[in-house]
């Protein structure tokens, strides 16, 4: 019932909701960013933390740390919140949450792919996939030779099955091969994410298609900057880019013949809220667009909160930790390694 | 009016009055006996220190090593603890018995046993895995034996085929020929199997994956191994699954091989021949013993340790706990100029000072120091801490208290009331002496055990109360008054579970004749004096019970919530006075106990008239007519001479409250500003903040008068609008005393006397278990809180707002007892 979803959504989604709003409130803020980048030590940077949320995760922790650490411990926070959100969730919402997931599950059966393409050992890869993107059978991804394969033994019980309808070949697996099965996946798992959330109707979709839109285009950015001077032809770009977004239809033709960057930009920069991040690099430069994306993203992500009674926050909660926990892995990594100059470089504040 | 005053100034001052004087005081303490200085005003717990750091990150403070070591310590000693509970250790607890250790020589120690410990936990860890593996080994020896030697002498029972030619409609004997047939082909053909272990939850989808991976060329049989595996990293006690999976070509083996690796499952090879795999169960069981003895030995010597460690853990935590505040609190210093001192700055209550500076000296002598502690006091601009000093008893009615608001500083404090106005009221509307009996037990059962449950030997039965429980405890001398007054009320009420008793003597009154049978038609006759005390027994059951108790209770009411308002009022006078504030009694306290006693106190008035003199007037057409026609004649309603006259006094002197106390204050303000801005030009320094903390700091702020006027005016509005409603409010003492008394009737006479009609035991203990549960569930515990719920209203609303700001905050005193009880 569109528009009055505010009516009944407490029924089910309040509770969940105001204890999303609460997580949210735990977020470090500026003024947290500005003391970890004062740190020396890594142990500067738990005894800061300590006082934060993440205290209970890290207390046990003994002394010498690792950045490896501090990021495993941050992420089994967020996995502790979200599994805590799951269980209490009912339909829809359960649905939503699971579909967060799914982008992680698509880089876990990558990472586990072109792993034991290059014959590292599994348990090893298994302890770099992210938490949130783990399903039962995922050690069994190494016996398979090849995308056939890949789907009939393992990722037919997994929600992912229906994206592979696409790239179902028969063909041996290679790195190429791999990143655009990836990039297909993701294709295919936002589109039905998006459709999903039009489903649900009212202001989680006003929401929701913001997000995803955004995320569909920067995709495409990337997919774009990423394969120029690739043997990969036009066509099949084309193919890669999500059918939905700002920049669908018309901005993917555009995209689909740049050459280099600097044509990425002026295909960009005909669209209002993309002129603004490119605005602020300078010719010829790709490097900082990363940060640069982040930075609209935790921007319209912290917007999400602004309206109530959508499950926009819960999709923006978890991205925000996300970035939160990416920004604590920049900075230990350059306390650890004494690049304190470099520490503001890539680091998002979000409030 | 002087007498009085003067009586005023004389009364002795109550301690739970006024909170505490406190005062800001400075420390001024050489670097080498602050630690000792800051441990001993922890154990004195009296002083609450300012953090003159704050804008300060914490590892930028100076003793943040200091604090690291201590995080690191406690890590290692909750290390030990989760390790002695992993053991099943459950050692007691000690009273401490050696002088503390210093904290460099309990790092020490701590390191060795950690070292220690962590180093047993590998070895023992490898012993287990090692054991795990022969212990496996030998479950799927047993097992697998059973499905290669399957034969006629041995039916498998339990085992479940898959594959393409069963179905499972076939009978076992059948099955088991099949694997027979298959076991001969084997040996034909080359078939080859893989024999293994995995845990129980994940064998289905092992199972499945192999039946994919392999296209169903397979044959899978399983058996539960019987035996719970301990898992060696989570403790915990697993269950597997035994497996034997026949596959044939090479492909099928590296592919079988990596799902088994996949799915963790451990592969152990059986030989097919019968002989040698008895020989090769018996050297694994043989060394599986060996192993055994092994094992336990390792786990004697690791509980060793343990208890040893165990032995001293309390005191260990307790020490570092202590250290942390100590640190945490010296971080709050700062260094002065030279850097030898450290200057702290903090509250304490004005009786402290002595105890305070004989710590500070203790803390010199005790440090050989050649300066002693400069202790000084300063003044302060910002409001002090409040600080009450309660006991076991007035502790938990402080709390409610608090609850709403902690008192400003030195200000009137309701808690000194509530003590006894809280349980009464409670009581008023939970009048059962019968009850009430129930609650006096239960409450004198928590008092009883209150030594031993607060005592710190059982400090861990108190957390297992629960939260609840938890709170009756806290709340224990309130439910003691509160139970003790709720029989007070119910023997006036005269119910005992509702039933009427005749404590006191006989009824006043008796039937018109021998027969009785016009006892509910046409009434009772009175014979002799009333019943001498609360109400007279035979009123129960009688046709005009309602009307009768209704008008007492209602009356009572109104005559017990003006006599707390007008309580709360006089305090507002005791607060004027004390914070010197004359504009407040003349324009607020004056007129508002003018306005509320003109109505409401001439209600109570009229209502004791009509007690006294049994007169038969109705006292709403009174009040009613004495606003909307005040001149007219009274008639039969008039209780007393000249009562109109002083009806027309009353009103007119409402009237003229309500301005009264709306514009005057507000312009007089105007009015002192304006002055007291002329003296501030010429004595910036003239007015004392210590007399008045709050308005002081007010008046330095710019004066805006339509902002003061509007703030009046609400408050008058409030007042006359809450002095009809408040009152009003009140009558939810007779509200929630009915629908006790009425509920506990309905249970009393539908569900207990109506069972007991029958003549039928089980009826009648049916009807009596009914009866105990409602009581206990619906009216001692659901009416108890709602009683309680009610009660804390009016305390907080109808009594508080006449008088009390709760705008202060609370003195957080340094104290290491109080840093143990929030770590507890």
């Amino acid at each position: 019932m569109y528009g009055f979803e505010a009516m009944t959504f407490n029924i089910h989604g309040g509770y969940l909701e105001a204890i999303v709003r609460g997580h949210r409130a735990g977020l470090l803020t500026a003024a947290d960013y500005n003391n970890l980048c004062q740190c020396e030590t890594l142990d500067d940077i738990k005894m800061h933390l300590s006082a934060t949320e993440y205290g209970p995760y890290l207390q046990n922790e003994p002394s010498p740390l690792h950045t490896t650490t501090i990021v495993e411990k941050c992420t089994l926070k967020l996995v502790d919140e979200y599994k805590h959100m799951l269980c209490q969730a009912t339909e829809p919402l359960s649905t939503f949450l699971e579909y967060i997931t799914y982008g992680h599950m698509i880089d876990n059966v990558v990472l586990i792919v072109t792993g034991t393409l290059h014959e590292r050992d599994v348990q090893e890869l298994l302890e770099k996939c992210h938490p949130l993107g783990m399903f039962d059978s995922i050690a069994t991804l190494a016996v398979a030779q090849n995308m056939r394969e890949l789907y009939r033994l393992v990722l037919v019980d997994t929600p992912l099955a229906p994206y592979f309808s696409e790239c179902i070949t028969s063909e041996d697996l290679d790195d190429m091969n791999i990143e655009i099965m990836r990039n297909t996946l993701y294709k295919a798992y936002l589109e039905d994410f998006y459709k999903f959330c039009q489903k649900l109707g009212g202001a989680t979709a006003e929401i929701m298609s913001d997000l995803l839109s955004f995320e569909a285009d920067r995709r495409a950015v990337n997919i774009t900057i990423n394969s120029i001077g690739t043997e990969l032809t036009r066509d099949d770009r084309r193919k890669l880019y999500s059918n939905f977004g700002l920049l669908y239809p018309y901005g993917h033709e555009e995209l689909a013949v740049c050459e280099d960057i600097d044509q990425v930009r002026s295909a960009m920069e005909k669209y209002p809220p993309y002129q603004s991040i490119f605005s602020k690099l300078s010719y010829g430069e790709s490097q900082m667009l990363d940060k640069a994306f982040y930075e609209e993203e935790v921007k319209r992500l912290c917007l999400a909160f602004e309206q109530q009674f959508h499950y926009g926050v819960f999709f923006s909660y978890m991205r925000l930790r996300e970035q939160e926990i990416r920004n604590l892995m920049w900075i230990s990594e350059c306390v650890a390694q004494n690049q304190k100059s470099r520490v503001h470089d890539s680091v998002v504040f979000i409030f | 009016m002087e007498t009085m005053e003067k009586f005023i100034d004389n009364l002795s001052s109550m301690d739970l009055m006024r909170s505490e004087k406190m005062s800001l005081v400075q420390l001024i303490i050489p670097v080498e006996s602050a630690h000792r200085a800051v441990s001993y005003l922890g154990e004195l717990g009296l002083l609450q220190f300012r953090d003159l750091n704050a804008e300060k990150s914490p590892f930028q403070r100076t003793f943040v090593n200091q604090v690291k070591r201590c995080g690191e310590l406690s890590r290692k000693l909750r290390f030990f603890k989760v390790q002695i509970i992993k053991a099943g250790l459950l050692s007691p607890i000690h009273p401490v018995v050696e002088p503390d250790v210093e904290l460099e020589e309990l790092e020490i120690q701590l390191s060795e046993h950690e070292h220690e410990l962590i180093e047993m936990n590998s070895n023992s860890e490898k012993l287990r895995q090692t054991y795990n593996e022969l212990l496996e080994f030998k479950i799927v020896l047993l097992k697998t034996g059973s499905f290669l030697v399957s034969g006629n002498n041995h039916a498998v029972a339990e085992e479940r085929e898959l594959s393409e030619n069963v179905h499972s409609n076939r009978n076992y004997d059948e099955a088991s020929s099949l694997i027979e047939q298959e076991m001969r082909t084997t040996d034909q053909s080359g078939l080859r199997f893989i024999s293994g272990i995995i845990c129980k939850s994940k064998a289905l989808r092992f199972e499945r994956m192999l039946f994919r991976a392999t296209r169903g060329n397979m044959l899978f049989n399983q058996a539960p191994a019987g035996e719970e595996i301990m898992d060696p990293l989570s403790a915990e006690k697993v269950e597997k699954t035994v497996f034997v999976v026949f596959f044939s070509g090479e492909q099928a083996r590296t592919k079988i091989l990596k799902i088994c690796e996949a799915f963790g499952a451990h592969c152990y090879p059986v030989p097919d021949d019968f002989s040698k795999q008895r020989q090769i169960t018996r050297e694994v069981s043989s060394r599986l013993s060996e192993l055994e003895v092994t094992l336990d030995s390792g786990i004697r010597h690791q509980n060793k340790a343990l208890t040893s460690i165990g032995y001293h853990l309390t005191q260990w935590m307790n020490m570092v706990g202590r250290e942390k505040a100590v640190y945490d609190t010296l971080n709050m210093l700062n260094f002065d100029v030279t850097k030898k001192c450290l200057v702290g700055e903090g509250w304490c209550p004005i009786f402290a000072k002595a105890k305070i500076q004989e710590a500070l000296h203790r803390a010199t002598v005790d440090t050989n120091s050649q300066v002693g502690i400069i202790f000084h006091v300063m003044d302060a601009l910002e409001s002090p801490p409040t600080y009450f000093r309660t006991n076991h008893f007035t502790n938990a009615y402080q709390e409610i208290v608090d609850a709403y608001g902690v008192a400003r500083y030195q200000e009137a404090n309701p808690a000194v009331y509530t003590v006894i106005t809280f349980p009464f009221l409670f009581a008023v509307m939970f009048g059962d002496w019968g009850h009430g009996i129930c609650l006096l037990l239960g409450a004198l059962i928590l008092i009883a055990r209150e030594s031993r449950i607060s005592t710190q030997a059982c400090v861990q039965t108190y957390h297992k109360l629960g939260s609840f429980m938890q709170m009756l405890f806290g709340g224990r001398y309130v439910l003691l008054l509160m139970s003790l007054f709720s029989i007070y009320c119910g023997l006036i009420y005269n119910e005992f579970f509702s039933v009427p008793f005749h404590i006191f003597g006989g009824s006043a009154y008796k039937c018109r004749d021998a027969t009785c049978s016009d006892a509910h038609s046409s009434g009772l006759i009175k014979f002799r004096d009333p019943y001498p005390f609360g109400v007279d027994p035979s009123w129960r059951g009688s046709r005009s019970e309602l009307p009768f108790l209704n008008s007492l209770k209602m009356k009572m009411s109104i005559l017990l919530g003006v006599a707390q308002m007008n309580l709360g009022i006089i305090l507002s006078y005791f607060n004027a006075r004390f914070f010197h504030n004359s504009l407040d009694i003349r324009y607020q306290f004056v007129p508002q106990m003018i306005f509320l006693n003109s109505l409401f106190g001439y209600l109570s008035l009229l209502i004791i008239i009509k007690w006294c003199t049994g007169s038969q007037a109705d006292l709403y057409h009174v009040m009613i007519y004495m606003f909307l026609s005040p001149t007219d004649d009274l008639g039969d309603n008039e209780l007393f001479w000249g009562q109109r006259p002083l009806q027309i006094v009353l009103l007119v002197l409402a009237l003229v409250a309500v301005p009264w106390m709306l514009f005057p204050k507000p312009f007089i303000l105007k009015k002192l500003h304006s002055e007291g801005r002329n003296y501030g030009m010429l004595m910036p320094s003239e007015f004392d903040p210590d007399a008045e903390p709050g308005p002081a700091r007010e008046r330095q702020e710019e004066f805006n008068f339509s902002e003061v006027f509007v703030h009046q005016m609400i408050h008058s509005i409030e007042f006359v609008l809450g002095a009809v409603s408040n009152t009003a409010s009140y009558l939810r003492l007779w509200a929630l005393s009915l629908a006790h008394s009425e509920l506990s009737t309905v249970f009393y006479e539908k569900v207990l006397l109506l069972a007991w009609g029958y003549d039928n035991i089980v009826i009648r203990l049916v009807g009596l278990a009914v009866f105990a549960f409602a009581t206990a569930f619906i009216l001692l515990m659901m009416e108890t809180l709602s009683a309680f719920l009610h009660a804390l209203r009016l305390h907080w609303v109808e009594f508080q707002n006449k008088f009390y700001h709760g705008d202060g905050y609370k003195f957080k005193p340094f104290s290491f007892a109080l840093i143990m009880d929030d770590d507890d």
